[in-house]
């Protein structure tokens, strides 16, 4: 689903504050796979992340999703693919507008925005009854502002938004990192399900390495821009939590 | 009593100028300052067209897409250079300043003997009435347009833009092309407020812009005050209070006027009242807490 060969990023090349933050990374995900990737901070995780939705472009190397290249392609085209939640909770969701409309924009993530009115009793229905299996009971307050909400409902949301519409990759940029403990284990319980059931591509970014030991079929240890460790599915399955912590030792 | 009449025909008039503040301004977050510009380039578009004796039909269209083509070049200098919104907006605004003189040939030209939006629709004998019901017929059709526009899917797109940037953009939005189409829109109504007062006033003058940007900057925050004190989400009802806000900011002036206030005093009196309805809320809340 996703394939990076040999990409290179250097910021601020030449001057004295440069940064390698990429160091030739090659890297295939297949489809359905959950990746795990841990590393310390200013080990590029961020800046892969970045790449592979658009919103920075590789200095060297090329990016392809689902088969094409999109190695220039800027991250509102990539979005036919990609469906994004962030660290903050801010970034995923207009504060000002109702979950309602939220929801619509997310639901027309992969087409043209009209000069249509597109929320109407079915599309309010089909809201309601995706954001009651989250069981925060806010099927009842759609109309409400998003920006009342805490961070912990705003990411649970954020994550159903990005199935609204078809969606292929699910990239998670630390996504419980501002969360308390029981907000972020319903966000990251609904990332597992969602992913599972609807068979997504998805990369997980975390500095939680129990997150990192519970969740994914995959894990990937970066370090200065490389790949430092990378186990498959059987080797994960093996992997013991001391042995995460070790890689940090 | 005249003075009241005269600045509700002006508070309509200016509702155009008052849409585009808050779409530039409360909707996408960039403060736009080609508003100035605009603004006389409709009034200046407007008179040469009638003095031409061309039809006010054909003049509105000419005039809004005068107005769209400055506040696009203000959104792609900002987007597409990286310029800073104010810079760009003063930029287009100064530059407009020529082409007025250029249009023109001159820096005032009368409306006198053409035929205009208010002498040939005829609702009331009346002629300060016929403005009027004419003015709030056509300020009525641009809010309902401007009003369903935001309720589309491209409206929805328009709103997350100013909010929420990274979102929108995560969501397949072209963040930069939105802004420059938001700022075309803005700058579009706010000419079509030049284009309704040098009708209504019967001349265009090349300085007449001065100082537009904060009538709509007023009216815009005026709304705001009630949106914020009612907690009102409703876009119709914040696009009403933005008309209210229009027609409260000429009130306000009128009153001054009223009460004996020397007319030198007027601009003063305006910066004094925006700071007053700016900062009365903040003040209230200290106290408050």
């Amino acid at each position: 689903m996703i394939q990076i060969d040999h990409v290179y990023k250097i910021f601020n090349a030449g001057k004295p504050n440069q940064v390698n933050a990429v160091n030739g990374i090659d890297l295939h995900i297949k489809t359905a796979e959950f990746l795990v990737i841990v590393g310390s901070n200013g080990s590029g995780k961020t800046t892969l992340l970045d790449m592979i939705a658009g919103s920075v472009f590789p200095g060297t190397g090329s990016i392809k999703i689902d088969g094409q290249n999109v190695t220039k392609l800027p991250d509102y085209k990539r979005s036919q693919w990609i469906a994004r939640v962030f660290q903050n909770p801010m970034s995923g969701t207009a504060s000002e507008l109702s979950i309602l409309d939220n929801f619509r924009l997310a639901a027309i993530r992969t087409k043209p925005k009209g000069l249509t009115i597109g929320i109407n009793d079915t599309f309010k229905n089909q809201v309601k009854e995706k954001i009651s299996t989250l069981g925060m009971g806010l099927e009842n307050k759609i109309e409400q502002q998003m920006g009342t909400l805490s961070g912990g409902q705003r990411q649970a949301l954020t994550l159903l938004m990005s199935v609204m519409g078809s969606c292929k990759v699910l990239l998670l940029d630390e996504p419980t990192a501002a969360l308390d403990p029981r907000s972020a284990e319903i966000v990251m319980r609904t990332a597992e399900e969602l992913i599972k059931d609807y068979r997504l591509t998805s990369i997980l970014i975390t500095h939680n390495l129990k997150d990192a030991f519970n969740y994914g079929n995959r894990i990937m240890l970066m370090g200065e821009g490389l790949v430092k460790k990378d186990l498959d599915a059987g080797k994960k399955a093996a992997l013991k939590q001391n042995d995460l912590f070790e890689w940090f030792g | 009593m005249d003075f009241y009449l005269t600045a509700l025909l002006q508070g309509l008039c200016f509702s155009g100028v008052a849409l585009g503040i808050y779409i530039s301004m409360k909707i996408f977050n960039i403060p736009d300052i080609t508003t100035d510009g605009s603004y006389t380039l409709g009034a200046v578009v407007t008179a040469i067209f009638l003095t031409h004796h061309q039809p006010i039909y054909f003049t509105l269209p000419a005039v809004a897409i005068a107005g769209a083509t400055a506040g696009a070049l203000t959104g792609l200098i900002h987007t597409k250079l990286k310029i800073n919104a104010l810079l760009a907006g003063i930029l287009v605004m100064t530059a407009l300043y020529s082409v007025y003189l250029a249009l023109m040939g001159r820096s005032n030209l009368p409306l006198i003997n053409v035929s205009t939006l208010f002498n040939i629709i005829n609702i009331s004998p009346d002629p300060n009435n016929n403005t009027f019901w004419i003015l709030l017929i056509f300020i009525s059709v641009i809010t309902i347009i401007i009003g369903y526009l935001l309720k589309t899917d491209f409206g929805l797109a328009m709103r997350a833009t100013g909010n929420s940037e990274t979102m929108i953009r995560a969501l397949g939005v072209n963040t930069d092309r939105m802004k420059i189409t938001g700022l075309a829109i803005a700058n579009a109504l706010t000419a079509i407020s030049g284009y309704l007062i040098s009708q209504q006033q019967g001349y265009t003058d090349i300085s007449m812009g001065i100082g537009v940007v904060i009538i709509g900057l007023g009216s815009v925050i005026i709304a705001e005050t009630f949106i914020n004190w009612l907690r009102l989400t409703s876009v119709w009802l914040s696009l009403l209070l933005v008309l209210g806000g229009a027609i409260i900011f000429q009130f306000v002036l009128a009153v001054t006027l009223d009460i004996g206030v020397n007319p030198i005093y007027l601009k003063a009196v305006t910066a004094v009242f925006v700071l007053l309805i700016v900062s009365l809320p903040r003040i209230s809340f200290r106290t408050a807490k």
